[in-house]
């Protein structure tokens, strides 16, 4: 699966460099133009452009602050941009709410699991069959099942969602936005919280769902480096609202302005850290953002 | 022996508490309105039954039929273009609009129908009842309308459960900005809760009107019952609220065999001691179901 990973990596590196556009000849499914949102003099998004074609695996790094998770409140649609253009599959989506932007294919999941936890794992995703994919019926709760055959949830179909442990909330997050059928799937942090070996599961079922439904484009949002640079086509890295670096993974990387946010981390750049793995510490020694609240300091 | 037969009106008379208290539930546990019109609501229905009864020729007991379904949809109708704008804006401004639309359905109702009281006339159900033994009788209206308030919450309860919309209704109850991520449309499914809380008022409403005199300004007084019962059993929960009701209901026979101002009084006591003790009720949950 790594190695799957890599080897998509150097396959798009050629065509990558410089960006979205030289992603293949793919229309783009994503595509934001010039998106300033600030939150008082907070800019988390200023002048932002992006686009990201089908079945495009893009990774966003960046440190604190840095605008990540707001990118995908704009997307998904629960911050209106104060200026810019979103589009999707080349239509405006600006004035969508997220239920709308989630019915045209916009799948999330949150950093912390958000299950309804007084349902059944099965409801999670029952729900997310009927009122994101819009199946009826019988057609829902294959769907729903299959989902959750898929993210390895088939046996906890009962199990009131409450009752999860992180690493099982951590799955139906995934089934439940990939049971509303996405075309673009927004990950954040996936990994967070999480061991080595438990990333490993969450990443295969991943892998699983964008290879096995034709053309489903991932952004995906990371604090840990190496979990990205195992999986995705692109990188990106945001620093205060705005693209530094966009390019193939290792550009990126290799990047000195990305350097520069990154100076301090350079074990988290090569790979595992160790520590990972003990919840709660997780969040600490993965951070990239540390460094770069470093760099921030010293601007 | 009587105080048993105390007991068995008072759980009857609970029923329509808590028929009238569930949509004050629903709306707060699913969208976190409180109603201030719901008493009101209620009223309005036993008026627009009076008007509708020689019109339709519909007997009074079968009423609801026509005004279950219109105050659905005027629920719906209130939710989506009269609250919702309010929610956008914040929850005292909600509270307030919700505070006029009790103040105009109150002032409406006197100036079509002047202060007089109505009653909806059900016929013999009124006057007879069941001899149970010599002490105990149970008034046959008060068994049909706790019938009623257990059909309609088992009703509603089975809907919130087993059906897809019930089902994203409980999903926006828990977790909006989560249920709008997997492509629930909130704005239809809070009015939808809307429409079932306006359903059920309607049907206190008209159990109010058989069972009694009621006057266009009567609403804030069920109001309060319908508060005291839901804060009993708990903020947002269906069943808490039927419990709730019964023990307003239990309260109110039992003290009114004391003195009959302790009947309207001891309710009132109850719920305090309630608060007092058990502030988040018997039940507390934060969602539906």
């Amino acid at each position: 699966m790594q190695n799957l990973g890599a080897d998509r990596t150097t396959d798009n590196s050629v065509g990558s460099v410089g960006g979205a556009q030289a992603v293949s000849g793919k229309s783009p499914i994503l595509e934001l133009s010039g998106i300033t949102k600030r939150f008082g003099r907070v800019a988390v998004a200023d002048d932002l452009s992006l686009s990201v074609a089908r079945g495009e695996r893009l990774g966003v790094i960046g440190p604190n602050g840095a605008g990540k998770t707001s990118l995908f409140g704009l997307i998904s649609g629960d911050l209106e941009p104060d200026a810019g253009q979103v589009s999707f599959d080349g239509h405006p989506i600006g004035k969508l709410d997220a239920a709308k932007r989630c019915r045209l294919g916009i799948g999330r999941t949150y950093q912390v699991p958000r299950p309804f936890e007084k349902m059944t794992v099965f409801e999670n995703v029952l729900l997310a069959a009927q009122a994101g994919a819009g199946l009826e019926k019988r057609a829902a709760h294959g769907h729903a099942f299959a989902i959750l055959e898929e993210t390895g949830l088939a046996r906890l179909a009962n199990q009131p969602a409450g009752a999860l442990g992180l690493l099982q909330r951590k799955r139906l997050e995934l089934a439940r936005a990939l049971a509303t059928r996405p075309v673009l799937l927004l990950l954040d942090e996936v990994a967070a919280g999480l061991t080595d070996p438990e990333v490993d599961e969450l990443i295969g079922i991943v892998d699983a769902a964008s290879t096995g439904e034709g053309e489903l484009a991932i952004v995906w949002v990371e604090h840990v480096v190496r979990t990205l640079l195992a999986t995705v086509d692109r990188l990106v890295c945001l620093d205060r609202g705005h693209v530094l670096a966009d390019g193939a993974p290792a550009s990126v990387m290799a990047d000195p302005r990305v350097k520069e946010i990154y100076l301090g981390s350079e074990m988290e750049l090569s790979g595992h850290v160790g520590g990972r793995g003990r919840p709660g510490e997780n969040e600490e020694i993965g951070d990239i953002g540390q460094a770069g609240q470093a760099a921030a300091a010293r601007r | 022996m009587t105080i048993l037969n105390d007991i068995i009106q008072g759980i009857l008379l609970g029923g329509l508490f808590a028929l009238f208290a569930c949509g004050l539930s629903l709306m707060f546990g699913v969208m976190d309105v409180i109603n201030l019109a719901h008493g009101d609501v209620a009223v309005a229905g036993v008026y627009l039954a009076v008007v509708l009864i020689p019109a339709s020729h519909i007997p009074a007991l079968w009423i609801f039929v026509l005004v279950v379904p219109a105050f659905m949809i005027g629920g719906y109708l209130v939710q989506r273009y009269l609250l919702q704008p309010s929610l956008d804006s914040g929850a005292i401004t909600t509270l307030l609009v919700t505070f006029g639309l009790s103040i105009v359905l109150e002032n409406v109702l006197l100036e079509v129908f002047t202060a007089n009281s109505y009653s909806l006339n059900v016929g013999s159900l009124v006057s007879s009842s069941w001899q149970v033994s010599s002490q105990i009788s149970v008034p046959y209206l008060d068994l049909v309308i706790l019938g009623v308030a257990i059909v309609v919450l088992v009703a509603l309860q089975l809907f919130l459960v087993r059906t897809r919309t019930g089902r994203l209704v409980r999903a926006v109850a828990d977790d909006r900005e989560a249920a709008e991520l997997v492509g629930a449309n909130y704005r239809h499914l809070f009015a939808v809760a809307a429409a079932l809380a306006f359903g059920t008022v309607a049907f206190a409403g008209l159990a109010l009107g058989a069972y009694t005199q009621v006057s266009p300004t009567a609403g804030p007084t069920y109001l309060l019952y319908g508060f005291e019962a839901v804060v009993i059993g708990g903020l947002g929960s269906l069943w808490g609220t039927l419990a709730g009701g019964l023990v307003l209901g239990v309260a109110t026979t039992l003290g009114s065999q004391v003195d009959p101002n302790l009947g309207s009084m001891l309710p009132h006591l109850v719920f305090l001691f309630v608060l007092a003790v058990r502030p988040r009720g018997f039940f507390p949950k934060r969602a539906v179901t």
